[in-house]
């Protein structure tokens, strides 16, 4: 009996370590820089507004998208915002706004109060699809193109020189 | 030149560690209960030269030697002097750093401290705790070392992330390494108790000093941590169940059942293998935690740049410390035929020992639960909040009681003749709990059942202070302080206030009870950031309190950072909690207030818990 438990022990630990191991070695979900350059699957994202559910189809559409990560209760959001409404007024771009873990109401005041910069709206109340995107705080945002390829990751507030480099992407046509 | 001493003292570091086994095996060797003198002197070169290569990194932090790669990405020349300093150890390398000067001083402590225990317990001791200075020097050296220098200089540094420039995070890790390293000290103690049959309450004695200081440390360091999230995180939150948060909670719970169970295998020689189980679990854990949040594994504020050859290098040591602990403990594992009496102190030590193992296991399950999940099924989830607190806090009740109960009684046999006084101070809390809930506000079941039990605690703890002779204040102390924090996070969950809106510069608004206005905001210019500083009046209607708060919106130039600072006005009654942020393209900014009860004493309480461990500690030195 005794070796029973003895050999579950060691065979207890020997799965912890090499799971360890293995977490040590697969692209983490928090080091996101391996998304660039990968194509996204699986996209599905509820709207904001009514039962639809946006799906890679939607954004294959538009030659770029951006999906920015925000939510109204998130102080830095509102710092990246006014790039958003400059980026919105672009053409060959549609800007998909994931809204995280927010109540609706304050989601709702948020876009009345600074604008809506949003071609496609989608809501992620419980933070579980942003997780599939690699998301782990927001703000986030993810270029991507017709194809569904991550261009570009901006992890944190979008800044002027993101602006710059978005601009640039999606203009070098 | 820093970059070259530092290497070179690293270098005669690692030798003499090998110098210290290699006299240490020597020694033991020769037949007598003697020491040889030069163990002591090497040891007490290899802490002294230590705590010099860790000077001349600070020494590189205060001059901005951006020459060390390590300086370079985690100072600036602008910076305060202060923070320059705790920048030593605010990064992944110097604080391996710190690790070490742990290890060495503990190392040396232990030997001249510990005279009147056997020879061989004291070598072997010494030497798995070289072992272990040299698992964490190699590392330093070929893995993480602070002193590489970098070529072309830069002329300027990268600087040290904002919100870490902070008086409490600048003791925060020392407090904490202390805690987690110091545990190292009993790790290699344990596997010195199996390896030269030194137990019982020998060993007891001999480790329960570092126990004290490492759990005292430990506590502390959750103390600051939980200070510094709760004014510069901005949430008005002081526990967000981080899982890095998690990984310094953990082997708190294995030490704080580890001094527990100490006294039984002290005062009535039982639960040896039990105790050495948890001497070798706080270290294991600590190390865990520092793989978790080291490798990148984790992710929060904690984590330093990833780097996953680091991640594996921390996880061969890992292995090599479980699997060698695992070993002596079965080759040396006998049986005991300690009977215990189902009413007796030592069942309730033993109670106590299943409950932090029961939150130790909750803990660790949800802090690993997602990187299982990953690892297996790809399948990535989250553990929050709502886990842990429907599944600790039911139980954390039923805790608190036995808390009450427990220490009144006797050791081998326990009659119960205070049946009448426990339950008129049971009455006694509930009648408490149910004025607060009749007068003040209603509140969950749950919270009831809370406050009733932490209640109990501190009435029953505050009886035995009048009754017992001082040899018991300072468990009296813990108990007592560990029952007011629980009390106070009950009420200060239960009773706080929180209001959010929007106000533009001279305007009003009235909320409830509260008028808010926003009367002046002003531009000041720092040092090392400029800040938008607001000035804002709260009226209280039903108080008739006016008070002026100053929340500021700042901007740091290295790196280019905005950060709110929250505005806080504490008080014994509680804390007004105020933050604000710009909204732009708009006059108006976004003002969260909180008002939260009782907030310094939860403090307090945590000070008082570790304040009753230094008496112990105390008391402890004296009876040694």
């Amino acid at each position: 009996m005794q070796k029973i438990i003895k050999s579950i022990i060691v065979f207890l630990f020997i799965f912890v370590l090499l799971v360890f191991y293995n977490s040590l070695n697969r692209e983490t979900n928090y080091s996101t820089d391996y998304l660039v350059g990968n194509k996204l699957t699986n996209i599905n994202l509820k709207s904001f507004d009514d039962n639809k559910i946006y799906t890679s189809e939607d954004i294959q559409k538009s030659r770029y998208t951006l999906i920015n990560f925000w939510a109204s209760w998130c102080a830095p959001c509102r710092i990246e915002h006014p790039y958003l409404m400059q980026l919105s007024k672009e053409k060959n771009l549609k800007i998909l706004g994931v809204n995280f873990k927010d109540k609706k109401i304050n989601a709702s005041k948020f876009l009345n109060e600074l604008g809506n910069p949003y071609y496609y709206m989608a809501k992620d109340t419980t933070g579980k699809q942003s997780v599939n995107f690699g998301i782990y705080g927001i703000p986030e945002s993810i270029l991507i193109d017709n194809e569904t390829i991550v261009l570009k990751k901006f992890v944190g507030p979008l800044n002027k020189q993101n602006l710059n480099d978005i601009k640039e992407i999606i203009n070098s046509l | 030149m820093l970059s070259n001493t530092g290497n070179f003292l690293l270098f005669i570091n690692i030798f003499l560690s090998f110098l210290i086994i290699y006299n240490s095996f020597k020694c033991l060797k020769i037949k007598n209960n003697l020491i040889f003198k030069n163990i002591y002197q090497i040891s007490l070169l290899q802490s002294t030269l230590v705590l010099i290569c860790f000077f001349t990194l600070t020494a590189a932090f205060i001059v901005s030697d951006f020459s060390l790669i390590t300086v370079y990405q985690n100072s600036h020349s602008l910076k305060p002097l202060f923070y320059k300093i705790s920048g030593t150890w605010g990064n992944h390398e110097g604080s391996l750093l710190l690790w070490v000067i742990i290890l060495t001083i503990f190392s040396f402590l232990f030997l001249i401290f510990n005279k009147n225990h056997s020879k061989s317990y004291r070598l072997y001791t010494l030497i798995i705790q070289n072992l272990l200075i040299l698992g964490f020097l190699f590392f330093i050296i070929f893995n993480s070392n602070p002193f590489s220098s970098i070529s072309p200089i830069p002329k300027e540094g990268l600087g040290l992330n904002p919100i870490l420039q902070d008086p409490a995070l600048a003791i925060h890790p020392p407090l904490l390494y202390i805690g987690f390293v110091g545990s190292s000290i009993y790790f290699s103690a344990a596997m010195a108790s199996m390896i030269s049959n030194y137990f019982g309450s020998l060993f007891a004695q001999s480790i329960k000093s570092w126990v004290l200081i490492s759990w005292i440390f430990q506590t502390l360091g959750i103390l600051v941590g939980s200070i510094w999230a709760y004014y510069e995180l901005g949430w008005g939150g002081f526990w967000f169940w981080d899982p890095v948060e998690n990984a310094s909670l953990l082997p708190w719970f294995a030490m704080t059942a580890l001094l527990h169970s100490l006294l039984v295998l002290e005062k009535r020689n039982m639960l040896y293998f039990w105790t050495i189980i948890l001497c070798l679990m706080t270290f294991t854990l600590s190390v865990t935690g520092t793989f978790l949040v080291r490798s990148g594994i984790l992710n929060s504020v904690h984590t330093f740049a990833n780097d996953p050859s680091r991640g594996i290098y921390i996880l061969i040591f890992l292995s090599l410390m479980i699997f060698a602990s695992i070993y002596f403990l079965f080759s040396k594992y006998k049986p005991t035929n300690d009977l215990i009496n189902s009413n007796s102190k030592e069942t309730f030590v033993l109670i106590n020992n299943w409950f932090m193992m029961f939150y130790l296991v909750t803990v660790l399950l949800g802090t690993l639960y997602p990187i299982f999940t990953d690892a297996i099924s790809n399948n990535k989830i989250s553990v929050g909040p709502p886990f842990y607190n429907s599944v600790i806090i039911p139980v954390v009740i039923v805790f608190l009681f036995f808390m009450a109960i427990g220490p009144q009684a006797k050791w081998i046999k326990n009659k119960f003749s205070n049946l009448r006084s426990t339950l008129s101070i049971l009455s006694g809390a509930i009648i408490i709990n149910f004025v607060i809930f009749y007068f003040l506000k209603s509140y969950s079941l749950i919270s009831n059942l809370i406050l009733i039990s932490s209640l109990f605690l501190i009435m029953s703890s505050i009886f035995d202070f009048f009754k017992k002779s001082r040899l018991s204040f300072p468990r009296i102390i813990s108990h007592l302080s560990f029952g007011f924090l629980i009390l106070f996070i009950g009420l200060n969950h239960n009773f706080s206030v929180e209001k959010d809106f929007n106000l533009k510069l001279g305007e009003a608004k009235k909320i409830d009870n509260y008028e808010f206005a926003l009367l002046d905001l002003k531009l000041s210019q720092e040092n090392n950031y400029k800040a938008v500083v607001g000035k804002l009046e709260v009226n209280n209607s039903n108080t008739m309190k006016r008070r002026i708060l100053y929340p500021e919106i700042r901007i740091y130039d290295n790196p280019q950072t905005l950060t709110y600072e929250a505005s806080i006005q504490t008080s014994f009654l509680g804390d007004h909690y105020l933050t604000m942020s710009n909204i732009d393209r708009s006059e108006y900014y976004n003002i969260k207030f909180q008002h939260k009860p009782l907030m310094i004493w939860i403090w307090i309480s945590v000070l008082l818990l570790s304040f009753g461990g230094f008496l112990s500690l105390f008391k402890n030195a004296k009876n040694n």
